[in-house]
């Protein structure tokens, strides 16, 4: 290991403490700048653009997006160390897609091995095979998506072909980290039973796999596509009930993987 | 350290549930019995010393009130007739009940009702104490000065300048090993050996004569409720019942009197102790602290040797715990705001470390924790010691606990309040066996007198002073430091605030000692005292210095808001020079343009000027005192619309705050924190013993709030303030461990008399066992970084807000208010509104 990890800069849009559903423990969560997805769901649409932006909050301007050091991030970071060390905690790195700016991924989770805590990465999956390699030897957790095993379903609501996706995800189940999948229900894109549970066995197929996430469908990001002056094409949709949840976790469960709803 | 300990849910008996909702079914009353046997005995003792007078008073309450045995009770002993109504003691204070009787029902907090003939009997009574109060004697014992600056709410002693002292934890373990026949005969000893010839023999004899005079009063007491029982045995038709009544009076005519032989017997020799030093004074925050250490024996023993199941002895638990809610009190209305939902402070407190330092948390930690869960009430005060051999266990229980939602339990650091103890010269064996007092007091148990909540000390009121040259609403309180616009760097404020806390804790040292000399004087109470050492030894009552350790301990509040205020004055005048002094003064000043003063400073200038008028010798008719008030209301309570500072506000907002981790802030916060600290720690008390510094509100923050005009860190005249430690409601964005660090970075060590940290959750974040694993952790980071004290409330705010709207259907909704838990819809609006706007934490 060498130090100079920590001189790398890459764009961050929010460094968010205390984050208990993005791995184990008490955990950082570090948002990148810059997605080659385009998902219709998307809560995080600030993070497309790997340029630093204007968006309207709260009725103010304010900046998203800012180049930092790895330094500088690991800073506020380690604020939280002392959690990190009684949760079995640490840094995840989310977006966007933290494969984009892979350099600064991977220095970032080098540094917080480097200060002794745990890394994840949350991730589409969707990278060439140069960053996967740099950055995965670092990683801990893997959370990566399957949204969809319908390649042309997959491609209608990401932007995005799912081969890569898969193929990648293939090898980090035979990497050093634990994988799980992760699986966003969307109304009218993934919600019925029988699409849930081909993506559960799907995943189930894939060595290495710990366990899978549903994560419902939610709102929270709808205003942001206001304040960025975009388009929501989901404007209408409503979140699933949960007792609808219920329904598809016991479909996601006949793949015999360990299943829940939430992170 | 017992390893792999049994958590999981225990049964609960259906008597339970049945108990609480006798216990709840009407508002409380309040009941004239005790003060009218009180005012009998002190008629007829008037040429005895106080001692005496307090144990006669005592022995003719204990042998002529009305005792009851409550439907399905298994553990016996009532302070009142009525369930959880509440007695009158008119030796600590009289004259606020006659002006407050036609409004205690209709009160917007903690209301009581009163029958017809209760009423009158107190207003004949009452004015028989006219002149022989402790509130009398104390007022009387203070310098001018002193009291000029109380009129001005720079601090309130109120608690005990108004009713008995409390906040002490007895030596529960004495009663229950030896029984009070025990304690009689040492205290018989004591006077056989006094040698007479000297002086200080009077003295000393007649306090032991008052110990053994109520001793074998409360064992009279007990036996009272032994024949009772026996009566209503024999004429019970079930069966069952007739059983259960025999066990009563069995128990009752042994304990307190002998040493206990079963853990039922335990429980009922402790609720005597515990109810009877209630009926002897009205001194809240009577703590039974470390519950599971000295009630352990006889539980272990009467499960090993099976006499008693698991569920048998969690039935009794819960029937204590119900029962420690059949004590109440009635505060006058200004108090009830700083003491807000009922509370009566009983603490309890599990786990931690023994006296050689090792882990003593057993099976009765947790059973406490589940009677907890079972019962859902406010008492008692339950809170967790935890320290770095904690086992988790016990946390994950605690956490899962603290999702029931009642904020309870608190949690206590060891690894800070040990050390903190020891530094006070508590020896560290006996500070490894500290428990809670009331809110969040450390104290050795069975031989203190704490003094625990002296006073609440405004900090913001401090900060008023240094911008207003020592005046506060046109009258000097304290010498001048410099106009604050003259100041032409921040440390000169710094300096400024320093030298007016100076002055203004000498005011409340001597306040404080005026009423712990008044105690000494009136109150002695020689029940109390017989069960803290060194009291039989020395000869002499708590209140008088009798306990091994004295202390003195008075609370800060606001440090938080002190902290940004000062930040605020830093960044926009010192770093920015976007405004001067003088604007900042202005805008606080005008409220922000608000205007309005508060109603609390309309009156204190009306006061003023009537008092100069008088001074004057002029008098005044009633048309020219409407006349006057009218001109005052006008102009000082209107509102100043002219005056617009929306930017200066907006730039306000852009200063960094206290509870983010930033150091900046975070400095001032621990500046402000440790200037009221280290002078605090400067004085003595009568009773030869320290004053220790605490930080913590109880719900005082609310009413100190609307005595508190507009702060420089945006803060409107009459908002509450914040409340212990914890950041301002709403200003602390980083999430809990930023707010945590933040207030990890005071110093909590010197502040020895307990800091307050409140942290509200929204209760999904703590689903699964995972939820309660990550609490668990976050609690022991946040020790691990040297903070004190930890209560969580887990409750919504949506579920707040529809309380509020619905009282009716949220009748049990517990929440914790400060450094104790207490039903929502019984609490004034101010202070609900203050706990649905604390930030809330979302995972």
């Amino acid at each position: 290991m060498s130090l100079n990890c920590y001189s790398v800069r890459g764009v961050v849009s929010e460094i968010q403490r205390f984050s208990v559903h993005d791995g184990p423990g008490i955990r950082t969560l570090v948002f990148l700048k810059g997605c080659p997805l385009r998902c219709r769901w998307c809560c995080n649409p600030e993070n497309l653009s790997r340029e630093p932006q204007y968006m309207m909050v709260g009725g103010k301007e304010k900046l998203i997006g800012r180049e930092m050091s790895v330094k500088e991030v690991m800073k506020e970071v380690c604020k939280d160390l002392i959690y990190y060390r009684r949760s079995g905690g640490g840094i995840t790195i989310s977006g966007g897609e933290c494969l984009l700016q892979y350099r600064f991924t991977a220095s970032l989770l080098e540094a917080a091995k480097l200060e002794g805590f745990t890394t994840a990465i949350e991730t589409s999956s969707f990278a060439g095979e140069r960053a996967l390699e740099t950055v995965l030897p670092w990683v801990d957790t893997a959370l990566c998506d399957i949204k969809h095993v319908d390649d042309e379903k997959h491609i209608m609501f990401t932007g995005q072909s799912n081969r890569l996706i898969l193929e990648n995800i293939g090898k980090i189940g035979i990497s050093d980290a634990d994988l799980i999948i992760r699986v966003p229900v969307i109304p009218g894109f993934n919600d019925t039973e029988e699409e849930i549970s081909d993506i559960a066995h799907y995943a189930a197929g894939i060595r290495g796999v710990k366990k899978l996430h549903l994560l419902p469908y939610h709102r929270l990001g709808e205003s942001k596509y206001k304040g960025l002056g975009m388009e929501y094409s989901l404007e209408d949709t409503e979140p699933l009930s949960p007792e609808r949840m219920e329904i598809l976790l016991a479909a996601a469960r006949t793949s015999g993987l360990p299943c829940q709803v939430g992170g | 350290m017992i390893h792999n300990l049994d958590i999981g849910p225990v049964e609960k008996s259906p008597r339970i549930d049945r108990l609480i909702d006798n216990l709840y079914r009407d508002l409380p009353k309040v009941e004239s019995e005790r003060a009218v046997l009180v005012t009998e005995s002190y008629k007829k003792t008037e040429a005895l010393p106080i001692i005496l007078r307090r144990a006669k008073a005592l022995e003719h309450i204990l042998k002529n009130m009305t005792i009851v045995i409550r439907d399905e009770e298994l553990i016996v002993g009532n302070l009142t007739t009525a369930p959880r109504s509440t007695s009158i003691f008119p030796e600590f204070s009289n004259k606020w009940l006659l002006d407050e009787f036609s409004t205690l029902e209709q009160r917007t907090g903690d209301p009581f009702t009163i029958d017809p003939a209760d009423q009158k009997a107190l207003e004949e009574i009452i004015p028989y104490w006219d002149g022989k109060t402790v509130n009398e004697l104390a007022t009387e014992l203070m310098f001018e000065d002193t009291k000029t600056a109380m009129d001005h709410n720079v601090f309130t002693v109120g608690n005990y300048y108004f009713n008995g002292v409390g906040h002490i934890g007895v030596d529960y373990e004495k009663v229950l090993k030896k029984g009070f026949s025990g304690i009689i005969s040492e205290a018989q000893d004591a006077l056989n050996r006094l040698d007479k010839t000297l002086p200080e023999a009077t003295e000393k004899g007649h306090f032991l004569e008052a110990v053994i005079i109520s001793c074998n009063a409360a064992i009279d007491f007990a036996h009272r409720f032994a024949d009772l029982a026996e009566k209503m045995a024999a004429e019970e038709r079930d069966p069952r019942r007739g059983d259960e009544l025999r066990t009563i009076s069995a128990n009752c005519r042994r304990v307190p009197e002998f040493p206990a032989e079963s853990f039922y017997e335990a429980c009922q020799s402790f609720w005597f102790v515990q109810a009877i030093i209630q009926i002897e004074s009205n001194g809240h925050s009577i703590s039974p602290l470390r519950f599971d250490q000295y009630m352990y024996p006889y539980y272990k023993a009467d499960i090993d040797k099976r006499r008693l199941l698991k569920s048998e002895a969690q039935e009794l638990l819960d029937c204590l715990w119900v029962k420690l809610n059949d004590v109440n009190k009635i505060r006058d209305l200004a108090s009830t705001k700083g003491f807000g939902g009922y509370p009566m402070f009983q603490n309890l407190i599990v786990g931690g470390q023994d006296m050689d330092g090792l882990d003593a948390t057993n099976e009765l930690s947790i059973a406490c924790l589940e009677a907890t869960q079972h019962t859902k009430l406010p008492q008692p005060s339950i809170s967790i010691r935890v320290w770095n051999g904690t086992p988790n266990e016990l946390l994950i229980k605690g956490a899962e606990t603290s999702r029931v939602g009642l904020g309870m339990p608190a949690y206590y650091n060891d690894e800070v309040i040990i050390p903190a103890m020891v530094s006070r010269g508590v020896s560290i064996e006996d500070a490894r066996d500290y428990g809670v007092i009331g809110c969040v007091e450390p104290q050795k148990g069975g031989k203190t007198q704490g003094w625990h909540d002296a006073a609440f000390f405004n900090m913001v009121k401090v900060l008023e002073l240094v911008m207003n040259n020592g005046m506060l609403d046109g009258v000097r309180i304290t010498p001048e430091t410099g106009e604050f616009s003259s100041f032409t760097d921040f440390d000169q404020i710094l300096d400024a605030y320093q030298k007016q806390m100076e002055y203004c804790v000498r005011f409340l040292v001597n306040a404080d000692n005026s009423v712990d000399i008044a105690h000494g004087m009136r109150a002695p109470l020689p029940f109390l005292s017989s069960m803290a050492d060194d009291c039989i030894a020395k000869g002499r009552a708590l209140e008088n210095g009798g306990a091994h350790y004295n202390f003195t301990g008075p609370q800060g509040v606001g440090v938080a808001n002190v902290g940004d205020s000062l930040m605020s004055i830093k960044k926009l005048v010192f770093e920015g020079g976007k405004y001067t002094l003088a604007q900042i003064k202005q805008a606080v000043d005008d409220n922000f343009g608000e205007g309005g003063a508060s109603s609390d400073k309309v009156r204190k200038v009306l006061e003023e000027v009537v008092r100069r008028i008088k001074a004057d010798g002029n008098s005044l008719t009633p048309a020219q005192l409407r006349n006057i008030a009218e001109v005052t209301v006008k102009t000082v309570g209107a509102p100043e619309k002219n005056a617009d500072y929306s930017g200066l506000l907006n730039d306000l907002d852009s200063v960094p705050k206290f509870g983010n981790d930033l150091e900046e802030p975070d400095d001032l916060a621990r500046f402000a924190a440790l200037t009221y600290c280290r002078e605090v720690e400067k004085y003595t008390n009568p009773r030869g013993g320290k004053f220790q510094p605490g930080l913590y509100p109880v719900s005082a923050n609310v009413p100190m709030g609307e005595q508190t005009g507009a702060t420089p860190d945006g803060r409107r005249a009459g908002e509450p303030l914040a409340d212990g430690v914890s950041p301002v409601s709403g200003r602390d964005t980083n999430g809990p461990t930023a707010a945590a660090n933040s207030v990890a970075h005071l110093d909590h060590m010197i502040a020895s008399n307990g800091t307050l940290f409140n942290q509200k959750f929204h209760p999904s974040a703590l689903s699964g066992r995972e939820g309660l694993e990550k609490l668990a952790a976050l609690i022991r980071g946040f020790f691990d970084e040297k903070g004190m004290h930890v209560q969580y409330n887990v409750v919504s705010r949506e579920t707040l807000i529809e309380a509020q709207k619905h009282p009716d259907k949220y009748k049990g909704l517990v929440v914790r208010v400060a450094g104790y838990s207490a039903h929502f819809v019984y609490l004034d609006k101010s202070l609900q509104d203050d706990i649905i706007n604390r930030t809330e934490q979302v995972f």
